[in-house]
């Protein structure tokens, strides 16, 4: 339960230059990342990022393509806020908080470029492969984009392609072939309280966030963005925001390398 | 992949920090407190407000302000292929960061315990539809006469042919290399609103900026001028 003593603590201890835990305002907290958890999906990845705890699972299906993209694979990312991660989750159709985490990182690994999904095309039109990320948050201490983010990057770096059986059914015994990818995509959240602009806030800090800005970059340069929360940003905490986002990207992309 | 950009001069014959044309119009539906008409070349986009007014369900009931309900809906037949009617996980994202943006600029603590309703229509789609709904929502709000810190107004830039180009259109949104789009408030210098896709490097993210914000000064005026216009007519009623 968190409540507004919590939030005004948090602002009198950012307007100190403090954060509660005595992190700098460019800290992350402890991240740790266990990729190939669960050994039935493609590729997985735990995150634990402080108390925040996020499964995402890579499973790849055959399928068929777009039509305005007969020659790609497919890729889908889907999130579920399930009631087992927090009191204020509740079960039933995402909603707007679920599907909101799961475009922001749909963007970031897509706009990246990272997979080339010309090469998941099998038959044009006919047959290609899927890529399914679904990202299942455990426990929600706060930052979800961030952990989501680097949840499903560590679980398709970890993928292993099934292969394709004669007569042309999945085959996914002794997988091998490692899925492609190019670049490592990493979502930065700058949150802004009391006009600072904070790093992977728990969600005591959470509360007090007036607005934050998504970044995900790759080496030196963005692939998305998204802008979340009430308050405004001027264009010079934007680009404070990216130059954090960058250096901070090319830090946490050396943990999944 | 076809050449988007020849000499200076885009496939409509507009320049690179060019919008299309602009067209806006207050008070178009008279069922509803406020409403707005907006037009940006091809796009088109209608906005009704309803409220302050009681909210529905309950639990969204806000003790100390009201609260901003906002659907964007694309017509189903308002793009080449027929868009499914009903709310997609595109619309519910959408919806999501406009209402966050209108949020910001109304004195919601002025109406506590009451729902503000806001409805967009996409009629007609060609790129930009958050951004000339949000136009349209903008000018809705102030038509119904809701206290506002100032108008919100939006446009996008992108990069088009590895060229920073403002307010993407037609063949550019299927080619063109990022979208960005925003939402900016000229009186605070503030943005409310920002969604990117597509790499971009620090300095072209810059120039995309400040050119899709001057975009938003120019919005601004038509706004601006479409409230005017319906009040001046009302005025010359009058005196007939």
């Amino acid at each position: 339960m968190i409540t507004e003593i919590d939030m005004e603590y948090v602002k009198s201890m950012i307007k100190e230059g403090k954060r509660i835990d005595g992190r700098e305002f460019e800290e992350f907290r402890n991240l740790k990342i266990e990729s190939g958890f669960v050994k039935n999906a493609e590729g997985s990845a735990l995150v634990t990022l402080g108390e925040t705890q996020v499964l995402v699972g890579v499973k790849i299906e055959l399928g068929e393509p777009f039509p305005d993209t007969p020659n790609e694979g497919v890729l889908m990312v889907n999130s579920e806020l399930g009631p087992i991660a927090s009191p204020d989750f509740e079960s039933g159709p995402p909603n707007e908080q679920s599907v909101e985490l799961a475009r922001v990182v749909d963007r970031g690994i897509r706009e990246s470029k990272c997979m080339n999904m010309e090469k998941l095309c099998i038959e044009p039109g006919e047959k290609v492969w899927m890529v399914c990320i679904d990202i299942h948050v455990l426990n929600d201490d706060g930052n979800l984009i961030d952990a989501s983010s680097i949840g499903a990057i560590a679980a398709i770096l970890n993928t292993k392609m099934p292969k394709l059986n004669e007569d042309g059914t999945i085959n996914r015994e002794n997988r091998e072939e490692k899925l492609e990818i190019s670049q490592i995509p990493v979502a930065c959240t700058l949150h802004k309280i009391e006009g600072e602009l904070i790093l992977d806030p728990d969600l005591k800090e959470e509360s007090a966030v007036e607005g934050r800005l998504t970044v995900t970059t790759i080496d030196g340069q963005l692939c998305a963005m998204q802008k979340g929360g009430i308050c405004g940003f001027t264009p010079e905490e934007v680009y404070k925001a990216i130059d954090i986002s960058l250096k901070k990207g090319s830090e946490l992309r050396k943990k999944l390398e | 992949m076809s050449e988007l950009i020849k000499d200076g001069r885009r496939l409509d014959g507009r320049k690179l920090d060019e919008l299309r044309e602009i067209e806006a119009k207050a008070g178009v539906i008279k069922r509803a407190d406020g409403s707005g008409y907006f037009r940006l070349g091809n796009t088109i986009a209608v906005a009704a407000v309803y409220g302050p007014r009681e909210l529905h369900p309950k639990h969204l009931v806000d003790p100390v302000k009201a609260y901003v309900k906002y659907r964007y809906n694309m017509a189903p037949f308002s793009t080449t292929e027929r868009v499914k009617p009903g709310p997609s996980r595109r619309s519910t994202e959408i919806s999501k960061v406009i209402k966050e943006a209108i949020s910001s600029v109304l004195f919601l603590e002025e109406y506590p315990k009451t729902g503000i309703e806001v409805f967009i229509e996409v009629l007609q789609a060609d790129a930009s539809t958050r951004c000339v709904g949000l136009n349209a929502a903008s000018i809705a709000l102030a038509d119904a006469g809701i206290p506002m810190r100032d108008l919100i107004v939006s446009c996008s830039a992108g990069k088009i042919d590895g060229k920073v180009v403002l307010d993407i259109a037609g063949e550019e949104d299927f080619e063109g290399e990022v979208d960005l789009p925003i939402a900016y408030v000229p009186r605070e210098n503030k943005i409310y609103l920002l969604q990117m896709d597509g790499i971009i490097s620090q300095e072209d993210f810059r120039k995309a900026i400040e050119m899709a914000t001057k975009g938003c000064e120019i919005i601004y005026e038509k706004q601006k001028e479409a409230i005017k216009r319906k009040y001046e007519a009302f005025e010359e009623g009058v005196k007939k």
